[in-house]
């Protein structure tokens, strides 16, 4: 049967063994896509897939009140992201959930698919970045976890080992302001030219900020949120107007995009200024203009 | 949305209502056959192997890898045309398939029919075909001034045309002039390329089912291209999922032809999307630089203008598009000396042809780019300049063509104006972000977004031109009260076949209405484009039912002692009216039938002489938009709010099929406002589908308030214009104009010049 | 080649045999079931026109490989049965059916989602149905229909 349909995580990761160059199929809104158009080079004649959609564990998640963590089994679907009680626990993610696809692709896209993919562009990703979310992997010699910015390699390229699986993504939560912004041409259905997300942490006055499209994977500008955590006034969420400018300046400089037939590195760059500079605004919404 | 045109129908299902399409509960329940639903068992698969290279010398071509593949039937190439190998709309200058250079990327060279799509994917797969590479002609300047050698042995100038009019050393007070540019748009229908190719048991003929707007003209090309007499070649219409003139130039129709006829085999050939995007012809991305005199009130003294049309590979209807663009460089306003010269060249890009509005979306959006220039030149509000310079009738246009059709310009601008503005603010008052630029991006908040407004006139001519015999041909049968109807016009969702049955009861007081199958056993209704077919096809029925109805006037004038001249329909009755004889038409014509063919034909139009004068086009309607777009100006993205529009239809003769052409065809034009481009970069394209050619969403579009302006055109057989066209030429403008309002107002007034209008271009990075 | 895998549609048990491993559920539905209504437009899930419902979810056809949508309930348009539901009457009477092509994939998704929103204002009917892309009809005629729907089943309960 060319198509292996497990049904718990433990056949899963024994089919994975198995066959390690089987696709693995979770949402299918990645993988279909290239194979009705057939990007992928493949053997067809001995292909195999591995649909992960009806292990129970992957499309479960739970929260940690202790660790204050929560972890989202890589097979959760954009539309449960989107919705409560997930929407409260991570916002950000919630906005970029909004943001993906269509509703028909948020009911099919997975958290796990996005992040397998890694593309630069992937929305989900630069709020994951932003809350150093960790990756959690398995395959039949056991589990690690690596942290979201050693597992995304490159431009659809990760630290994924054949026959292993991602397992879920561990979210530390934080408690303060947080938003994801996407620059596109359209209203709905499009992706990021450019993509930001700036989430604040009270507890420890840690400020994050994360890029994407702007670079072969999802970038963090750490000058800038050094910048912001120790200028802000964090009792009335306040933030002067020269130090916004200069985070967003920061974060352009800190942009590697390119020009493509979607828009040009100029833009990128001006974009990730001009969204960062909104998204902390939001956040501290004192300060003079 | 409410819209001022009254349902004036006596009756259900007459002219002046609007009754529900006769295909609509079937398209509604799925059951309604598109081309691509068509095949099933026996049928088997074709597929086209197409080009990589904008401009290549074919050195050879290897085809046994495959047919060694297990279930390719056969592999086929130009060697394998019996006919005329050449086809084309005007001149026949593209090949079936390409045989010694292949002049753009996806330009078929072969085909292959296989029991199975992936079968026929690795067939094409396993072709092998050695390229010598060229350098392509990609810079129409390279053709305007000759540099660019040859690609085509009928040379690179497709047309070139020049207007002359009045004085044309004449100068005005106020000068201003500009340079806009249009980028590639695509017709983007969502019912793909599709056809069933049956072929006669003889081999010596064949029936085509295909989605086309133009069921005679694919027959003669086919015909040609086959070496079969035309009445061998029958096509039937296919269910078509919209056209906007990508349907107009043959596209699969002699390749599932040929393969089903040397296969003795019905064969189905589908497109995907991206091979559609190379599959049909492109509206033309055009340069037009513009030069308007005026006199310092605003009144236009002189235009000139300079049109450069990117007609790609092959010539098309690119002619014709020139033409129309360069006879509406003035647009619906006053103009009594001018200068144009347009240039129509063929390069290595994808070809260009008809796209809804032809060329004048082109002129459009120059000329309203230039009357906002001359407003800020005199000090005159954008609509004061454009109601001082508006067209009527009577005007004389700058080919020297007396304006003789109804000419609501002030009008059309007045109601336009009338209509209400949105009541939301920025943001609306729910403060929702879907209403902000940006959306779900949240990328804006209301303090980031400047609203602008913008306005559009345009006039678009009606049907084709310069002395084309345009004509139409309908069918219509009369027994036992029920009349049916036989044409071949092309229903591609436009609701001609709603009209058809609207016509037939109005003329003949009949309520039930059959339409027969569209096929070529029929007169030619010539192309479902140019906004003609409610003229033209409309005016054939109208004949066709006239005919039947004046025939059973005489039968039964004869039978009962009347004088045919005074009997009448009443509703459904034919009565007397000069006594008191009635009688039901489903009695009268209870045994036997009437049956009648009509040809509708419009009034003669002239070719251009060498300084572009002469009565090349039949009649025009007219037509005024007014945008309403938020902006932020920093990022440069936008949310079109509001589109208001008046437009000039004569007469609604189904008020919800106007509407639906309205909000359809400004959802288009803002499509090429601020989303859709075709992307080439060194001749090869670089979007070829959904993810990167963006076509607008529900998201996307706004609330649209329309005004029906309807003065009927004497003209006119049934005093309707035509209405698709025009709603979505002059909003693009419009559009663009309220960008930069929105700029103007946020202290940016750099220039908005070409379309679509890209972040990039709003933001100025 | 495969063996053989069984899909549930619209209330019935079809057994797939010998098909081509990266056939997709549209391509299965529309040439090996005979139930056309599904359209294809695009092949990456960006019009709609394929929309169906696979375990009560709205999903793209074209997206899901057929062979993975074994043990959930498939529902398409022919699903809605012969006799045309409130939605299917609305969108013709309003005039939201032009060409048609998109038609068959928005009625499910309009279907879906009255079942989930029963009063969907007129922001919130334009993004879930914004992944449903028509070009004939700049969607006017669409959202009237919806919202004629939606007035209809309030006033009947």
């Amino acid at each position: 049967m060319p198509v292996l349909i497990p049904t718990s995580l433990a056949d899963a990761v024994t089919a994975a063994g198995a066959t390690p160059d089987a696709l693995l199929l979770a949402g299918g809104t990645d993988l279909m896509v290239e194979i009705n158009e057939r990007h992928r080079d493949l053997p067809w004649e001995h292909a195999s897939v591995i649909a992960l959609n009806r292990v129970p564990e992957l499309g479960s998640w739970t929260i940690d009140p202790r660790a204050r963590t929560l972890t989202l089994g890589a097979g959760v679907r954009w539309a449960e992201i989107e919705r409560e009680p997930l929407r409260s626990s991570v916002p950000a993610l919630a906005e970029a959930a909004r943001t993906v696809g269509s509703p028909q692709i948020r009911a099919a896209g997975t958290v796990g698919g996005n992040l397998a993919t890694c593309s630069p562009a992937g929305d989900g990703l630069p709020v994951l970045v932003a809350h150093d979310a960790t990756v959690d992997l398995i395959d039949a010699s056991g589990r690690r976890s690596l942290p979201i910015a050693d597992f995304m390699l490159g431009v659809k390229h990760t630290a994924l080992r054949p026959g292993e699986l991602i397992e879920s993504i561990t979210v530390p939560l934080l408690e303060g302001a947080q938003g994801y912004s996407k620059v596109g041409v359209r209203n709905a259905m499009v992706i990021a030219t450019a993509s930001a997300c700036v989430a604040t942490d009270v507890p420890s006055r840690s400020v994050r900020i994360a890029l994407g499209s702007v670079a072969p994977t999802v970038i963090r500008v750490p000058e800038a949120e050094s910048l912001v955590a120790a200028s802000a006034d964090w009792s009335s969420r306040s933030l002067a107007a020269q130090v916004i400018t200069s985070a967003g300046g920061l974060a352009a400089d800190a942009s590697r995009p390119i020009d493509d037939h979607r828009s040009s590195a100029a833009y990128r760059r001006h974009a990730v200024d001009v969204m960062v500079r909104r998204q902390l605004r939001r956040a501290f919404p004192g300060g003079e203009t | 949305m409410s819209i001022t045109g009254v349902d004036r129908s006596v009756r259900e299902g007459v002219l002046g209502g609007s009754p529900t399409r006769p295909d609509g509960i079937a398209k509604a329940l799925g059951s309604f056959e598109f081309s691509s639903d068509l095949g099933g068992d026996g049928a088997l698969w074709g597929a086209t192997l197409r080009s990589p290279h904008p401009y290549a010398r074919i050195v050879r071509i290897d085809l046994s890898a495959a047919w060694q593949i297990d279930g390719v039937e056969t592999v086929i190439t130009a060697d394998d045309v019996p006919g005329a190998m050449h086809y084309g709309l005007i001149d026949q200058d593209q090949p079936v398939f390409a045989s010694d250079v292949v002049r753009y990327v996806g330009e078929p060279v072969a085909a292959v029919a296989a029991d199975h799509p992936e079968t026929c994917r690795r067939a094409l797969e396993a072709i092998l075909v050695d390229y010598e590479v060229l350098d392509p002609v990609l810079d129409p300047e390279s053709v305007v001034d000759g540099r660019a050698p040859d690609i085509h042995p009928a040379g690179n100038m497709l047309r070139q045309q020049r207007i002359v009019h009045g004085d044309p050393a004449v100068t005005g007070d106020v000068v201003v002039e500009g340079t806009y540019e249009l980028g590639m748009q695509d017709q983007a229908f969502l019912g793909l390329e599709a056809a069933l190719a049956v072929p006669d048991s003889g081999g010596d003929g064949v029936e085509l089912f295909v989605a086309t707007q133009w069921l005679h003209e694919d027959r003669g090309q086919i015909a040609a291209c086959l070496g079969l007499p035309e009445e061998q070649v029958r096509l039937v219409l296919a269910g078509v999922g919209g056209a906007f003139g990508a349907r107009e130039d043959i596209s699969l129709q002699v390749h599932s032809c040929l393969l089903a006829l040397r296969l003795g085999r019905p064969v189905r050939l589908h497109y995907s999307r991206a091979e559609s995007f190379l599959g049909h012809v492109h509206r033309h991305p055009a340069t037009i630089w513009m030069r308007h005199h005026a006199t310092s009130d605003g009144e236009i003294v002189k235009i000139e203008a300079r049109f450069v049309f990117d007609g790609g590979a092959y010539s098309s209807t690119s002619s014709a598009v020139l033409l129309n663009a360069i006879t509406h460089a003035q647009g619906p306003y006053r103009c009594a000396n001018a200068v144009v010269d347009g240039y129509a060249v063929r390069t290595n890009h994808l070809p260009c042809g008809a796209m809804r509005g032809f060329g004048v979306v082109q002129a459009c959006f120059a000329h309203e780019s230039q009357m906002d220039r001359l407003a800020e030149a005199c000090g005159v509000d954008p609509v004061d300049i454009r109601l001082r310079n508006a067209m009527r009738t009577g005007d004389t246009l700058i080919t020297g063509q007396v304006m003789d059709s109804v000419a609501p310009v002030e009008q059309c601008i007045r109601e336009t104006v009338a209509l209400p503005f949105p009541n939301e603010p920025v943001g609306g008052h729910d403060g929702d972000v879907m209403r902000l630029p940006g959306g779900a991006g949240r990328t804006a908040d209301v303090e980031h977004v400047v609203r602008g407004i913008g306005y559009g006139v345009s006039m678009k001519n009606l049907m084709y031109s310069e002395g084309f015999d345009d004509y139409s041909t309908a069918r219509c049968r009369l027994a036992g009260g029920v009349a049916t109807l036989k044409f071949a016009t092309s229903e591609v969702g436009q609701g001609f076949v709603t009209l058809a049955g609207q016509i037939a009861r109005t003329i003949l007081g009949v309520d039930d209405v059959v339409l027969d199958r569209i096929d070529t056993s029929v007169g030619s209704a010539g192309s479902t484009s140019a906004s003609r077919q409610t003229w033209m096809s409309g005016g054939a029925v109208a004949a066709a039912c006239e005919a039947v109805r004046d025939t059973l006037f005489v039968n039964l004038a004869m039978l009962n002692g009347l004088d045919a001249n005074t009997l009448a329909i009443d509703g459904t009755d034919v009565i007397d009216t000069a006594g008191p004889f009635r009688v039901p038409v489903a009695e009268a014509t209870a045994r036997g039938e009437i049956e009648q063919t009509a040809v509708y034909r419009h009034r003669p139009t002239e070719e251009l002489d060498e300084h572009g004068q002469g009565d090349c086009h039949t009649a025009f309607a007219f037509v005024a938009h007014r945008a309403v777009v938020d902006v932020d100006v920093e990022l440069g993205l936008v949310k079109v709010v509001q589109v208001a529009t008046a437009q000039d239809v004569g007469r609604a003769l189904n008020p919800l099929s106007v509407v639906g052409q309205i909000e359809g065809g400004i959802a288009q034009g803002l499509g090429l406002a601020v989303m859709e481009e075709i992307v080439q970069i060194n001749g090869t394209i670089r979007n070829a589908s959904f993810t990167d050619y963006l076509l607008p969403t529900m998201l996307d579009m706004p609330d649209v308030v329309a005004t029906l302006i309807e003065e009927p055109e004497p003209l006119a057989p049934l005093g309707a214009k035509g209405v698709g066209e025009p709603p979505c030429i002059s909003v693009t403008p419009a559009i663009a104009a309220a960008i930069r309002d929105a700029l103007r107002q946020a202290g940016r007034p750099h220039r908005i010049d070409r379309v679509p209008v890209r972040p990039i271009d709003i933001a100025d990075v | 080649m495969s063996e053989f895998f069984t899909l549930h549609v619209n209330g019935h048990d079809h057994e797939i045999r010998d098909a081509w491993l990266g056939e997709n559920l549209l391509y299965v539905l529309r040439e090996r079931l005979g139930l056309k209504a599904a359209k294809g437009a695009c092949e990456q899930g960006e019009c709609g026109s394929c929309s169906v419902q696979v375990g009560g979810e709205l999903v793209c056809a074209c997206l899901v490989l057929a062979a993975s949508a074994v043990d959930e309930p498939i529902v398409t348009v022919e699903g809605l049965g012969d006799v045309p539901t409130d939605v299917q009457t609305a969108f013709v009477e309003t005039g939201a059916v032009q060409c048609g092509f998109c038609t068959p994939g928005l009625i499910l998704a309009v279907h879906h989602l009255l079942e989930h929103d029963p009063a969907p204002t007129e922001i919130v009917i334009r993004e879930e149905l914004s992944g449903n892309v028509c070009r004939c009809t700049g969607y006017g005629r669409i959202i009237e229909a919806v919202q004629r729907v939606s007035v209809a089943r309030a006033a009947a309960t």
